[in-house]
């Protein structure tokens, strides 16, 4: 799925990387704990979040997740998106909650996703 | 080649930066984007650690022909019961600690898991080492 295709589905502001909207992404990861992210490996990673701090776009930095999601109509400071920039991501924001979100983007064909043995 | 960082306690902004740095460095000598992101994700993690529950430390990263080590470094509380602290989903971290995207008690699990060997050893009111051992190339046997 284009990552134009994301802003269309979550209705969404896109605040950084405007430009790179053609980028594919196969899969998708929603979480607001950011070890929950480190403990998904994909490859062509959307995040989805509900965290809007430094932490989280480190985190998909540190793990080459080129697409960041801020659900919840949480609107993104100017230094994330300096952050955002600097690390040549695309940062959007989606005024639709967490389960919206990813229910949206499920719906659309993103299927790709973490499954883990119950331990 | 030895990289030493100092890891400040409890500083959001800060923490995560010499993991930061780490990847670059790992990045420009060539290496594996995959072993890249596996020292990455692992340094992360005890990087955070020692800066949420170690009150502060140091993190050491030497370059060898054949592994990267790291040594992670604190004088923290320590750590009581070292097989629970490896539990996934374990976490004493505060809601505070929580809003800012940590304490899913991931972090360790996420290391061993990353790290192709991992020694944790600690003594309550004492501290934390953590060592973790990365083989290049042909040396690892996944
Ligand atoms: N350096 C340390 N000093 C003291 N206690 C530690 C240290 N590292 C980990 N611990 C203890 O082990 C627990 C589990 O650590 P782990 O990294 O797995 O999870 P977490 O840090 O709580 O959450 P997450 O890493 O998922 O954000 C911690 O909650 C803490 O009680
Ligand atoms: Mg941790």
């Amino acid at each position: 799925m284009k990552v134009r295709e994301i802003v269309g589905l979550l209705d969404a502001k896109v605040f950084a990387g405007a430009d790179q909207l053609d980028l594919e992404v196969q899969s998708a990861c929603g979480a607001d704990l950011m070890s929950d992210v480190m403990a998904f490996v994909k490859e062509r990673v959307v995040l989805l979040t509900g965290l809007m701090n430094p932490q989280a776009l480190r985190t998909a930095d540190l793990l080459d997740i080129k697409v960041v999601v801020f659900v919840r109509g949480k609107k993104p400071t100017p230094d994330l998106v300096a952050m955002a920039e600097e690390s040549g991501m695309i940062l959007m924001t989606t005024k639709y909650s967490m389960f919206l979100a990813c229910g949206r983007l499920y719906e659309a064909g993103l299927r790709g996703g973490g499954v883990r043995e119950i331990s | 080649m030895k990289l030493t960082y100092s890891i400040p306690s409890m500083d959001f902004s800060a923490a995560g930066k010499a993991s930061t740095d780490v990847k670059k460095t790992l990045a420009q000598l060539g290496l594996d984007r995959d072993l890249v992101k596996r020292i990455a994700v692992a340094m992360y993690e005890g990087e955070m650690n020692i800066a949420i529950h170690g009150g502060g430390g140091t993190a050491e990263i030497e370059f060898s022909p054949d592994r990267i080590d790291i040594l992670l470094v604190d004088r923290g509380p320590g750590i009581a019961d070292i097989a629970l602290a490896m539990t996934e989903g374990f976490s004493t971290a505060s809601e505070e600690v929580r809003s800012m995207g940590f304490g899913a008690g991931m972090g360790l699990p996420n290391m061993k898991r990353n790290a192709d060997e991992m020694t944790v050893e600690s003594r309550v009111g004492e501290g934390t080492s953590v060592r973790m051992r990365f083989l290049l190339g042909a040396a690892r046997c996944a």
